[in-house]
């Protein structure tokens, strides 16, 4: 199963490491990762692979809450199923 | 991969902008729990709900956590109890009210319909029961709810089930004008009652529908507002494209979650039901998208075509993103489940004879207004058979449920709490319908052609 990790907030040295380094201590694969400046808020969006993953989406949910109190960006984490149902025909 | 705005609206949409899913409503038939003895006939009934819907809730809550998407209500259908009414020899109906209550806390739902009849034409025994019983019903249960069927386009308008409905309304705002006259928040009238609804008060699950089905509605007034507030210089051509569009995104969620359930559960999917069903809470509301169309507040003229415009373009959006549409399919206008409609009615901005025009054209009908105590059952009924005539005529489903706000006048508030909300009681026009009322009979079906 794949999801979509999103965080947004203010560019900072190392969100890129904080955020896969999240993922790699739960064994989620990280497939692609892009990354904007959209209206001034700095936006990275992460494909990843939960197949082997240690944690479900909603317990991702939650370490991706406590990480982003601790650095101040909003990050979320969503099933590919939804992103593909709304934006492809 | 999908491309960053698109995949930062979706986040936003569910984060920011109340995108939910509302209700998966598990339809499921109790024909086979037909017995002339209705202590066997209630359990077969609590047995069958309980075998079939054991796993609802929890699945309902596995999918939300696993796809993101809130799923607000987990609830059930059922076939009309008055059917299974009919086979009893007993005139204590109201032991099937017991036994969906009991078996909705069994399985964890918050909302189970079908305490209901369909007397478009006539009544059976079974119907005359059980709306006798619909107030007691509804005062000693919390999460059942009630529903009757007083006319059709095929069928004309039954007035002497009209007639009843207005005292049934105000017994069961009386027996239960302790907690707020919650018992008629859980009660509404239907003319053109669809048979496949899976939004309470009215779920029922008809008699031409599969042993089981999963019914999936979608919500998401929130959503469609954030899309029209940068839509500033949008003519309104351009404004209905961006609510089909935003319908059609909101639906596919919809559909996602009901073929999940559905697989899931290993039961048929029957329906998504296309509507944009607002809540209390802020940004949740559809007199706020009307607002943000253009009218200083909900209720002034150019509500009803700013509505009409709005119930076209989430159905032609919704229509192409599911597979299956059904139910009641359009924009919601319950009065005190709307944070802009409550403001709107208490400013006096918002009226009923507003209201009533406004449900021409949209999904349903008078849906959660609260009207003075003092008000009759004659007027009552009357309001109930002008929405009749409105639906019937149109070929639409409309529907009323007021609250009788027992000890109350107009300018008072009710205050039911959760989804169901709170609002003022509204000024009713007390001229009497009242010889018209108890004429009784049934007014004929309209003409399908010379429409004018």
């Amino acid at each position: 199963m794949r999801a979509f990790i999103t965080v947004l907030g203010k560019d900072t040295v190392g969100i890129l490491a904080k955020v896969s380094t999240a993922c790699a201590e739960e064994n989620i694969s990280i497939l692609e990762v892009t990354q904007s400046v959209l209206q001034d808020i700095f936006v990275m969006i992460m494909l990843v692979d939960m197949d082997n993953a240690t944690k479900t989406i909603s317990q991702m949910q939650e370490k991706f809450d406590v990480l982003g109190e601790k650095t101040n960006l909003k990050i979320h984490i969503m099933h590919e199923d939804i992103f593909n149902s709304m934006h492809r025909i | 991969m999908i491309n960053t705005h698109d995949i930062i609206e979706t986040v936003n949409m569910i984060d920011n902008e109340n995108l939910d899913v509302r209700t998966i409503t598990m339809g499921i038939s109790l024909l086979s729990c037909i017995d002339e003895d209705i202590d066997k006939a209630c359990t077969k009934v609590y047995d069958k709900i309980c075998r079939y819907a054991k796993d609802l809730v929890k699945t309902g809550e596995n999918i939300s956590s696993e796809y993101g998407i809130p799923i607000i209500h987990k609830r059930i259908s059922v076939t009309p109890i008055a059917m299974l009414a009919s086979a009893c020899q007993t005139q204590k109906i109201v032991k099937f009210a017991l036994a969906l209550e009991k078996a909705s806390q069994s399985v964890g739902v918050n909302f189970i319909g079908g305490y209901s009849a369909l007397v478009q034409k006539g009544f059976s025994d079974g119907d005359y029961a059980l709306m006798e019983s619909i107030p007691e019903a509804l005062s000693i249960t919390d999460h059942v709810c009630a529903s009757v069927n007083v006319g059709s386009t095929k069928a004309g308008i039954n007035m002497d089930a009209v007639k009843m409905m207005g005292s049934i309304i105000k017994k069961t705002a009386e027996l239960t004008a302790d907690r707020d006259c919650i018992g008629a928040a859980k009660l509404v009238v239907f003319c053109n009652a669809p048979e496949d609804n899976p939004f309470m008060a009215g779920a029922m699950h008809g008699v031409g529908e599969p042993d089981c089905e999963i019914n999936v509605g979608v919500s998401g007034p929130g959503v469609v507002r954030a899309a029209l507030t940068k839509c500033e210089n949008y003519n309104l051509s351009e404004i209905a494209e961006v609510i089909k569009k935003t319908a059609f995104k909101i639906t596919r969620t919809g559909q996602l979650v009901a073929q999940e359930a559905s697989r899931r559960l290993g039961v048929p999917f029957g329906i998504v039901d296309l509507s944009l069903a607002p809540t209390p809470a802020v940004g949740d509301s559809v007199a706020h998208i009307l607002e943000e169309m253009g009218l200083e507040e909900c209720g002034c003229f150019g509500t009803t075509a700013a509505l009409a415009l709005l119930n076209d373009a989430v159905k032609k959006g919704g229509v192409m993103a599911s597979s299956h549409v059904g139910g009641l399919s359009g924009a919601f206008i319950p009065v005190t489940e709307d944070a802009g409609m409550i403001s709107a009615a208490r400013s006096g901005c918002l009226t009923l004879n507003k209201l009533e025009a406004m449900t021409a054209v949209c999904s349903v009908g008078l849906d959660m207004i609260n009207i003075p105590g003092d008000t009759t059952p004659e007027v009552i009924s009357a309001i109930i058979a002008d929405e009749a005539a409105i639906g019937m005529v149109n070929s639409k489903t409309t529907a009323v449920r007021v609250i009788p706000a027992i000890g109350k006048h107009a300018g008072d508030e009710l205050s039911f709490g959760g989804l169901l909300g709170e609002g003022p009681v509204m000024a009713v026009n007390t001229k009497s319908p009242y010889k018209f009322i108890h004429r009784g009979g049934r007014i004929p079906a309209p003409l399908q052609s010379l429409k004018n």
